[in-house]
C-alpha cells in the first residue's frame, strides 16, 4: 500500500478533484487534442502566447484519471511563462522522473511541484496517463 | 461449483490473487496445460506433411479435435469448423471473402451500437476496395437493441447482419434467435460474434441456424493463438480461399493452383495444431460441470455482487446493461467532490491491484458503445467457473473503503 500512497498523495487527488486552469480558452493562440487509446482519455489543451513565444495563459479541459488530470492541472502551473524551449526541457526531465533511475533537478518553484508525480514510476502503465496532457502541450506548441 | 479453483494451477502460484477479468481471457485447467504438454512429448510432429507414423498421429489428433469442435458446438459437419488465429481473424477471413466472393458496390451490411472493434474494424477495412454502407442498429440506455430500428435497417441491398451473441462490455444477452430468423426472412446472411456466449451457455449451430459463427479458444478456458469460424459447408464452399500457403492447395504451379477442399481450403500454412488437441480438452472438461451449473453460477455471484455494491453505494454508483446478462458487471462510481463527479476507473483499476485483485477498466474495445452511453470508460468485473463468493466477499470489503484513498 505504500507504493499506492505516495502514487496516490493528498496533492495528486487534490489537483485531481479541483484540478487548476480547468476550462476553455477563449481565442488561444493554439490547441491540440490529445487521446489516450488504452483507456479512452481524452484531453484539449489550450496556449496563449505573447510575442516573445512566452507562454502566457495555459488552461486544458477533458476526462481524464486522477493522474492524467492531476498532472494537466500541474503542467499549467509549470509552464506558465516559459518559452517553447523552456517547456520542452521541463517536459524532458520530467519524463526522465517517470521512466528512469534519475532524480528530477528543480528548476524553480512552479516545477518542484512536479515531483508529487514521482511515484508513477512504480507503475509502469501509468506513465501515458502521466504524460497525456504534456504531448498534447507539445503538439499545440509545434502547430503554432 | 466449489472446488473448481483447484483446477487451476494460476492459483497455487498466484495465492492471493481474485481473478476478475475472465471476459478478456480465462485462465487455463490442468487438462489443457497437460494436454498442450503431453501433446509436445508424444505425438509432435507437423500435420498433413510426413508419410510416417508420427506425423500421421498429430493430424489425427487435430481432426479429432475439430471433430470435437463439431460435436461441442453441435455443428452439422466437420466441414464447418475453420480453425484461426481467433476470433477477430474468423471475422477478417469472412469480411474478406465476402468482398472477394458476394459484395457489389452499394451492398449494404448491419451491424449494432454494442459491436467490439473486430466486429467493426473488418467491414471499415473491406470499404476500401468495396464501396459497402454499414448501418449500426440503435440501443437504449441499458444496452437493449431497438427491434423496430433493426427492421428498418433492412434494404433490398442489405447483405448481411453481423452482431455479437453478448455484448463484452455490458454482459448483454442478445435476442439472436429473433435476429437471425429476421435476416432469414430476407435471405440475408449472418455472422454471430460468440465470444462472450460460448463459455457461458451451450451454443447449437443447427439450432441457431446462422451462415457464421466465431469464437475465440482462450475465452472458453483454452489456448491462446486458437481460434473458430463456423461456416455452412455450401457458403463455404463458394468462397475462395483468404489466404495462400502450403495445406491449402492439391496442386500448384507458377502459372495457377487448385484449392484444397473444406476445412483446409482456409488454413493456410501450419496450423495451431497443438492448441486445438488442447483446446478439445476443454469440451469435456466444461461438459463434466455441466453449462446450467456454470450459467446459475456465474449468475449467484452476479447478484451477489451487485446487490453489495447497491448496499454500499447508494445512488453513488451505477451498473450498466439489461436484466438478461451473463456474469458481468460494467460500473462506474461517482464522487460529487471531483470535477469530474466520479472516481475514474483507471484509478478504481490502480486501487484494486493493490490486493491482487485483477478486474479490467477503459473502453474495453468498444469505443461507440462507451461513447453512446455518455461516459469515457467503466471498470468490469467479469466471472469465470473458479470465482466463489469469497472472491466477491474479499472484493467488496476492499472497494468499500475506497473513497477513503481516492
Amino acid at each position: 500500500m505504500e507504493e499506492f500512497k505516495e502514487l496516490y498523495q493528498e496533492i495528486i487527488l487534490e489537483h485531481s478533484k479541483c484540478p487548476r486552469n480547468f476550462k476553455e480558452m477563449e481565442k488561444p493562440s493554439s490547441c491540440a487534442n490529445g487521446h489516450n487509446s488504452m483507456c479512452g482519455d481524452k484531453l484539449i489543451v489550450y496556449l496563449k502566447l505573447d510575442p516573445n513565444k512566452k507562454i502566457i495563459d495555459v488552461s486544458f479541459k477533458g476526462v481524464g484519471c486522477a493522474i492524467c488530470i492531476a498532472s494537466a492541472s500541474l503542467m499549467t502551473e509549470a509552464v506558465l511563462n516559459k518559452s517553447f524551449l523552456e517547456t520542452k526541457a521541463i517536459f524532458e526531465k520530467f519524463h526522465n522522473m517517470l521512466t528512469k533511475d534519475c532524480n528530477f533537478e528543480c528548476l524553480s518553484i512552479s516545477e518542484e511541484k512536479l515531483l508529487a508525480l514521482s511515484g508513477v514510476k512504480k507503475y509502469p502503465v501509468r506513465v501515458k496517463c502521466a504524460t497525456l496532457a504534456w504531448h498534447t502541450l507539445i503538439e499545440a506548441l509545434k502547430a503554432l | 461449483m466449489k472446488y473448481i479453483k483447484k483446477d487451476f494451477p494460476i492459483f497455487k502460484n498466484q495465492k492471493d490473487l481474485i481473478f476478475l477479468d475472465t471476459a478478456a481471457s480465462a485462465q487455463k485447467p490442468s487438462c489443457v496445460i497437460e494436454a498442450e504438454k503431453e501433446f509436445y512429448e508424444k505425438y509432435y510432429a507437423n500435420i498433413h506433411r510426413g508419410i510416417y507414423k508420427l506425423s500421421q498421429k498429430a493430424t489425427n489428433l487435430y481432426d479429432e479435435a475439430r471433430e470435437k469442435v463439431r460435436n461441442f458446438i453441435n455443428a452439422k459437419y466437420f466441414e464447418e469448423i475453420i480453425f484461426t488465429r481467433n476470433a477477430t481473424e474468423s471475422i477478417n477471413l469472412i469480411a474478406s471473402c465476402l468482398a472477394k466472393d458476394i459484395f457489389q458496390d452499394g451492398d449494404e451490411i448491419i451491424i449494432s451500437a454494442l459491436e467490439h472493434h473486430a466486429n467493426i474494424l473488418p467491414w471499415q477495412l473491406i470499404q476500401k476496395f468495396k464501396k459497402i454502407k454499414i448501418k449500426i442498429i440503435s440501443i437504449d440506455d441499458e444496452g437493449n437493441i431497438d427491434f423496430q430500428n433493426f427492421l428498418s435497417l433492412f434494404s433490398n441491398r442489405t447483405k448481411l447482419v453481423s452482431i455479437l451473441h453478448v455484448s463484452n462490455v455490458l454482459g448483454n444477452i442478445l435476442p439472436i434467435e429473433k435476429i437471425i430468423s429476421e435476416a432469414k426472412k430476407r435471405k440475408v446472411l449472418t455472422l454471430i460474434d460468440g465470444c462472450q456466449a460460448v463459455s457461458n451457455f451451450k451454443v447449437d449451430m443447427q439450432k441457431l441456424d446462422c451462415d457464421f459463427y466465431v469464437f475465440s479458444s482462450h475465452k472458453v478456458y483454452g489456448p491462446t493463438g486458437l481460434g473458430i469460424l463456423y461456416g455452412k459447408k455450401d457458403l463455404l464452399e463458394k468462397l475462395s480461399p483468404y489466404q495462400g500457403g502450403g495445406d491449402m492447395i492439391k496442386s500448384v504451379t507458377f502459372e495457377s493452383s487448385t484449392y484444397n477442399d473444406l476445412p483446409y481450403k482456409f488454413e493456410a500454412g501450419t496450423p495451431a495444431f497443438v492448441q486445438a488437441y488442447a483446446f478439445s480438452k476443454v469440451f469435456d472438461y466444461l461438459e463434466n460441470i455441466g453449462f446450467e451449473n456454470i450459467f446459475n453460477h456465474s449468475q449467484n455471484l452476479l447478484k451477489y455482487l451487485e446487490k453489495n455494491l447497491k448496499n454500499i453505494f447508494k445512488d453513488d454508483i451505477k451498473i450498466f446493461g439489461s436484466n438478461n446478462k451473463v456474469g458481468i458487471c460494467s460500473f462506474i462510481i461517482k464522487d460529487e467532490s471531483s470535477r469530474l463527479k466520479m472516481i475514474h476507473p483507471h484509478d478504481i483499476g490502480t486501487y484494486l491491484d493493490e490486493f491482487n485483485i485483477a478486474i479490467r477498466v477503459g473502453h474495453h474495445c468498444a469505443e461507440p458503445l462507451i461513447k453512446r452511453l455518455n461516459i469515457s470508460s467503466t471498470a468490469r468485473i467479469s466471472f469465470g467457473i473458479y470465482n466463489d463468493i469469497e472472491d466477491v466477499d474479499k472484493l467488496i470489503s476492499k472497494l468499500k473503503d475506497i473513497k477513503k484513498f481516492l
